[in-house]
């Protein structure tokens, strides 16, 4: 469209060289349709920021209020840390239940189960993701607490040496330590989906060389699979961490709350945590008590970003470099 | 009960034989299997006698099947083949450990959640309800209009940000975009909703609790869960086709919304349909940002609370009334219907991609 007459009248010289002056053609539409497109990513980078913008603004007024006003009537400090404390114990336990766990999930159904009903099998655990958190609180409170009471009393008695177990052992069950059975359940699929994802992408010549020098099946796995999935793993892991970190309803449903700032996971004094203190006391909270709640929200925030952040950056290191092997 | 595992051994050493041609003794192929079931029973066996209940015993059974399946196959095969199948037995473990809660907790939720599924719980709200009936009709209306307009305010900007990414992003904000929509699936879900209510807040002053706020919550996680199923979709659209249109004049926007977008509109029903079963059952966004009521109250844009159904549960179990024992069953009923109500739209959405799948390889 854009040949003029006189470009025409230099007739065959100008035919390749007119095509490369010519700009490439932009219609009205394109523009419209690619600066929506550009502007909805901008969009996204925009609320990210403003999540973080809001919570500060609100967050503030909490660092500059005196003591009395704050829910503890202490320091701010004094009020995040045995929720900050609760949060970190719980999501540990989790992740040191739940990973273990979850990594040999992938493995079976990579490597063990036959191959006709892995896919069934590991849409069974992608069942556990879809399940609302709400209900795992459910869940918790109503059939796994009460059937860990005994298991805890035999803790308290025989393992109540270990400042762990000192007890006194609760008797509704809803303890630090259900708690983070409950959430280990929860990260699980999260951290299968992504280990499968790594072992799937295992070179098969990795593996056959191991099968073909004579080792078990136990031995390839140990040998290639799992050196090849390292970071994988450990990124996985670390997005189950933040989902941990995170996760409210079922800690709130769960938990009996003291306040207490203790080790001991099986008593019935344990320290809350700082998603579930916000949806146990947002609804009743006004004024200065918010921004408090806001200010250990933010806190949450940063502690979920940064673990979140390290997590895609150790699984995309991974990805680059076995694109360049 | 290392008296219980010499029995086993005996058949095993007879069928060596026509495994043949090995100097060294071996297993036959099935053995582990059987060795496994005389340690299970031994296991179970003594979990009865001591009296323990059901679990003690299937655990008993348990580690003793495995370590009769370990020690035999050291005895006879050696140590690396005992290593190998005692990882078999703890791999195959932790899988069948897994699958406790997601049975126990089905079935739960279905014991205790049938008995109110009846009619009243759809039709009624719980205005004037103390004690017996009452429903949730309100929560349910309340969680399809919220759920819908998060919805509407997720799929344009979650499709549009995946068209850039996919169609003409390039270089750092690419780069950028694609990194903190990963970093944003992992904000907790009680920070959006903190975020929601710190927004409207300015609006509509302290204490807001409103509809539109909780979708707004709700937005801000479901936006990159369709950015990133959205994304997969659309790069799996083949660049032939592309080219074809572009061979044929045809500007790039209406390639992307004529050829790429229905190849691809499949595969984006069932990512938005998996985006709106994540969010559907979120809770504690909607606990701060719409607050519970008993009534039916239809408007997300007025400051009023919002009844939807994983709060309604939420407070029927915590807060279930004077005779608990009604609120705890309206409680189960509703997690049984989230439940319910989930599982549809995951059907939904595989139904979606096996239906209406592009047909390939004609």
């Amino acid at each position: 469209m854009g040949s003029t007459p006189d470009g025409r009248s230099k007739v065959t010289a100008t035919a390749t060289e007119d095509r490369k002056q010519t700009p490439p053609v932009r219609r009205a539409g394109d523009r419209v349709f690619s600066g929506t497109a550009r502007g909805a990513g901008i969009l996204m980078l925009i609320a990210l920021a403003g999540v973080a913008a809001f919570l500060v603004i609100k967050a503030i007024p909490a660092f500059s209020a005196s003591p009395a006003e704050l829910p503890n009537h202490g320091s701010l400090a004094g009020y995040i840390w045995p929720l900050l404390f609760g949060t970190l114990l719980a999501a540990v336990i989790a992740l040191l239940v739940g990973a273990p766990l979850a990594v040999a999930i992938a493995l079976f159904i990579t490597f063990y189960a036959p191959r006709r009903v892995a896919q069934v099998l590991g849409y069974l655990v992608d069942l556990l993701a879809a399940i609302p958190s709400v209900v795992f609180g459910f869940w918790g409170i109503g059939w796994l607490a009460p059937r860990l009471v005994p298991f805890y009393a035999w803790l308290e008695k025989h393992l109540g040496f270990i400042p762990l177990f000192t007890g006194p052992a609760s008797v509704t069950g809803r303890t630090m330590l259900t708690v983070g059975l409950v959430l280990a359940v929860m990260i699980l699929p999260i951290i299968t989906a992504i280990s499968r994802e790594v072992f799937r992408q295992v070179p098969s010549l990795h593996r056959e060389a191991a099968l073909a020098l004579g080792a078990t099946r136990w031995e390839m796995i140990r040998l290639a699979v799992l050196p090849y999935g390292r970071s994988g793993i450990i990124g996985g892991a670390m997005l189950g961490l933040g989902r941990a970190l995170g996760e409210t309803l079922a800690v709130a449903i769960v938990l009996s709350v003291s306040g207490a700032v203790t080790f001991d996971l099986i008593s019935s004094e344990n320290p809350s945590t700082i998603a579930a203190n916000i949806a146990l006391n947002f609804p009743e909270s006004s004024g200065i008590q918010i921004n408090a709640l806001i200010a250990s929200g933010l806190a949450l925030f940063v502690i979920t970003l940064a673990v979140n952040m390290l997590a895609r950056w150790i699984v995309a290191r991974r990805a680059e470099f076995t694109e360049a092997s | 009960m290392s008296t219980q595992t010499p029995p086993a051994p005996a058949p095993s050493s007879t069928t060596l034989p026509d495994l043949g041609g090995g100097h060294r003794r071996r297993l036959p192929r099935r053995a582990p299997v059987g060795l496994f079931v005389v340690g299970a029973l031994a296991g179970a066996l003594t979990g009865r006698l001591t009296g323990g209940n059901v679990a003690l015993t299937v655990i008993y059974a348990a580690i003793l099947g495995t370590l009769a399946v370990y020690v035999v196959s050291a005895v006879v095969d050696g140590r690396r083949k005992a290593t190998d199948r005692l990882m078999t037995c703890l791999v195959t473990g932790a899988f069948l450990i897994a699958m406790i809660p997601l049975v126990s907790l089905v079935y739960e939720v279905l014991r205790n959640g049938i008995k109110r599924l009846d009619a009243t719980f759809f039709s009624n709200s719980m205005v004037g309800v103390i004690g017996e009936g009452g429903g949730a009709y309100h929560a349910i209306w309340g969680t399809l209009i919220v759920t819908g307009l998060t919805t509407l305010i997720s799929v344009p900007i979650g499709l549009f940000t995946a068209i850039y990414l996919v169609e003409y992003g390039h270089g750092r904000l690419k780069g950028a975009i694609t990194f903190f929509v990963d970093v944003m699936t992992g904000i907790p879900s009680i920070v959006a909703g903190l975020f929601a209510y710190a927004l409207f807040e300015i609006f509509f002053g302290p204490g807001v609790r409103m509809g539109l706020a909780g979708a707004v919550a709700l937005s801000v996680l479901m936006i990159p869960v369709v950015v990133r199923s959205t994304e997969e979709v659309l790069k799996l659209v083949p660049n032939e086709l592309r080219e074809a249109s572009y061979a044929l004049g045809v500007p790039k926007w209406r390639t992307i919304v004529k050829v790429v977008i229905p190849t691809a509109a499949a595969g984006l029903g069932t990512g938005v349909t998996l985006a709106i079963a994540r969010v559907v059952g979120e809770t504690a966004p909607l606990l701060i940002t719409l607050g519970i009521t008993n009534a039916t109250q239809n408007n997300p844009f007025v400051d009023e609370r919002m009844a939807t159904l994983p709060v309604y549960a939420y407070y029927q179990l915590t807060q279930p009334g004077v005779p608990p024992q009604f609120g705890i069953d309206r409680a189960w009923t509703a997690a049984l219907v989230l439940i319910i109500l989930v599982m549809a739209l995951n059907l939904v959405a595989r139904l979606i991609s096996r239906f209406f799948a592009p047909t390939t390889g004609r």
